[in-house]
């Protein structure tokens, strides 16, 4: 989906929503049902930089000037964290982390964040931009991973059609909306041909946000089986410990 | 590898999780929680004909620090480079919600110590790793927002890279070594898909020099250096001078900081560059000198903060 699609989609009652220098898209919008939100994100596949993450992180800090909690929608179509050397000498883990917490910070401050994937994701990109929303929907077009498959293999030393075998029987490590929503990293999957957008993202914007509830729905839809159990395990075993 | 002035000592980046927690915490004060005896392996490495292990490379638990309860995680960086997996992801999320649950509870910490040690996602249960990371963080996140400090403390040969590194830059505070290294992209794959040219991975000195702890706390990206050893990583988790509450002020802080590097230093090249023009003497000799004078010199450039 382009971004004027996307936005047209989600926003008929219309925005003010431009893309922007290095690809970064900002504005606010008005949501079916007359909600206002601010729309932020990323156009055009473009790799997460230390600029673009600082100058997102920016943004969403000056809608928390307001205090209004006013919803935070999240468009992203990235690739992974750009991959320089000047990027990670200037400390990309701390603009990626400084991101993923500012989103969480909104989140904790009463805005409403939703994140709408509608091209790539992957690796430190994915984790600090829609993966840090309380929603993640993924849209047409969406194409979230960690490592494209000849990456993988290259890495496990294992040949690339072992691994497109492997992953027809497992959604635990093939990129895609399908294995990361069986997970339970992607809430919602959404396609136009299957009815209006902005009712759906009203409807979403409406809803009381979910704590993280992830490990839950990767329990329930069979994709990951282990984790929540694992995780309440600890905790029971933690309270019990403590005397 | 190991500095000269503490080859007699027990070193952190020699230690097995295990070896590291016992050092770090009062004898004979920890716990372990669903520990090795529990056999929660991952079910997923027998795809790949790989041996699981019994502990899946996560250490979690609680114990004492100076009498003071703190919960303790630490990734075994010899078992599948420390990684991020279901299991192992899940050991660390569960102990992190009980931590934040337990404020104000007679079952609170003090501190969470994250002793981390990954080469980031386990790629054979990438999807699971990464959504393990995503929890993590948004877990340390809520024990920081219930008031209980988490330090990261970084020093294993694993370093801290890919989901491990954001996870560090989420914590209160980030202790570090020269053997320390974090960052996102490791040096090989930057090389695989960008080329020798943009990122020589065989050159030792250039790794340490962009991802290594010297390097790291004289940018303000690492807050305590410390010797390898790992009685000073004990030290270092002892000390708990006013760590950043996870708040407005902190994040406003940290954008102003993360702006300001990028109109320094975002046309330098190389670190010493870097540390040319933060007036350091003699740049080039940063590598050099031991971690006696390393750690002078890093506190007279007054560059602590706050700010994470």
């Amino acid at each position: 989906m382009t971004p004027a699609d996307l936005l047209a989609a989600l926003f008929p009652s219309g925005h003010t929503v431009v893309v922007g220098p290095d690809n970064i898209m900002s504005g606010t919008a008005l949501a079916t049902g007359g909600t206002e939100v601010a729309v932020l994100g990323i156009a055009n596949a473009t790799p997460l930089s230390p600029e673009i993450a600082i100058t997102l992180a920016g943004q969403i800090l000056d809608i928390l000037r307001a205090d209004d909690r006013k919803p935070i929608v999240l468009l992203i179509d990235t690739a992974s964290q750009r991959m320089t050397r000047r990027d990670e000498m200037l400390g990309l883990y701390e603009y990626l982390g400084h991101l993923a917490k500012v989103i969480t910070l909104a989140g904790a401050r009463g805005h409403r964040t939703v994140g709408i994937l509608y091209g790539t994701a992957a690796a430190g990109a994915f984790i600090a931009t829609t993966l840090a929303t309380q929603t993640l929907i993924a849209v047409d077009g969406a194409h979230p991973s960690v490592m494209d498959l000849p990456s993988i293999a290259r890495v496990t030393k294992l040949p690339l059609e072992t691994l497109e075998e492997k992953a027809r029987t497992t959604p635990i490590f093939a990129p895609g909306v399908a294995p990361l929503a069986a997970t339970g990293a992607v809430a919602e999957i959404w396609t136009a041909a299957n009815g209006d957008l902005s009712h759906r993202l009203a409807t979403v914007l409406a809803a009381i946000p979910p704590a993280d509830d992830r490990d839950q729905l990767g329990a329930a839809r069979g994709g990951r089986k282990l984790a929540h159990d694992v995780a309440e395990k600890v905790a029971a075993s933690f309270a019990g410990e403590a005397g | 590898m190991i500095p000269q002035d503490i080859a007699h000592e027990p070193s952190w980046y020699e230690s097995s999780a295990r070896a590291r927690i016992d050092g770090v915490l009062d004898p004979g004060s920890f716990t372990e929680l669903l520990g090795p005896q529990c056999r929660i392996m991952s079910p997923h490495l027998a795809l790949f004909d790989l041996p699981p292990a019994f502990d899946d490379g996560m250490i979690v638990g609680r114990g004492l620090l100076d009498g003071h309860p703190v919960a303790v995680a630490a990734q075994e960086g010899q078992f599948m480079g420390g990684t991020f997996a279901e299991v192992s992801g899940a050991k660390l999320v569960g102990l992190l919600r009980a931590a934040a649950a337990s404020a104000g509870t007679s079952q609170t910490v003090s501190a969470v110590l994250l002793l981390l040690d990954t080469g980031g996602v386990r790629l054979q249960e990438a999807n699971a790793g990464e959504l393990a990371v995503s929890e993590t963080i948004r877990a340390v996140l809520a024990v920081r927002q219930a008031g209980i400090p988490v330090i990261a403390l970084i020093g294993g040969r694993a370093g801290a890279f890919g989901g491990g590194s954001l996870v560090a830059s989420c914590c209160s505070r980030i202790v570090m070594t020269e053997q320390g290294r974090i960052s996102v992209t490791g040096p090989e794959v930057i090389e695989t898909n960008k080329g020798a040219e943009e990122f020589d991975s065989r050159d030792r000195a250039l790794v340490w020099r962009v991802t290594g702890g010297r390097s790291r706390a004289l940018l303000g990206g690492a807050d305590r250096y410390i010797r390898g050893d790992v009685a000073s990583f004990r030290a270092a988790a002892r000390d708990r001078a006013n760590p950043p509450a996870f708040d407005i002020d902190t994040m406003r802080a940290e954008q102003v900081r993360l702006e300001k590097r990028l109109e320094r230093y975002g046309d330098c090249h190389d670190t010493p560059e870097i540390w040319a023009r933060m007036n350091l003497p003699d740049p080039a000799g940063i590598s050099e000198i031991d971690d006696a004078a390393f750690i002078e010199r890093l506190a007279a450039t007054g560059g602590a903060h706050d700010a994470r």
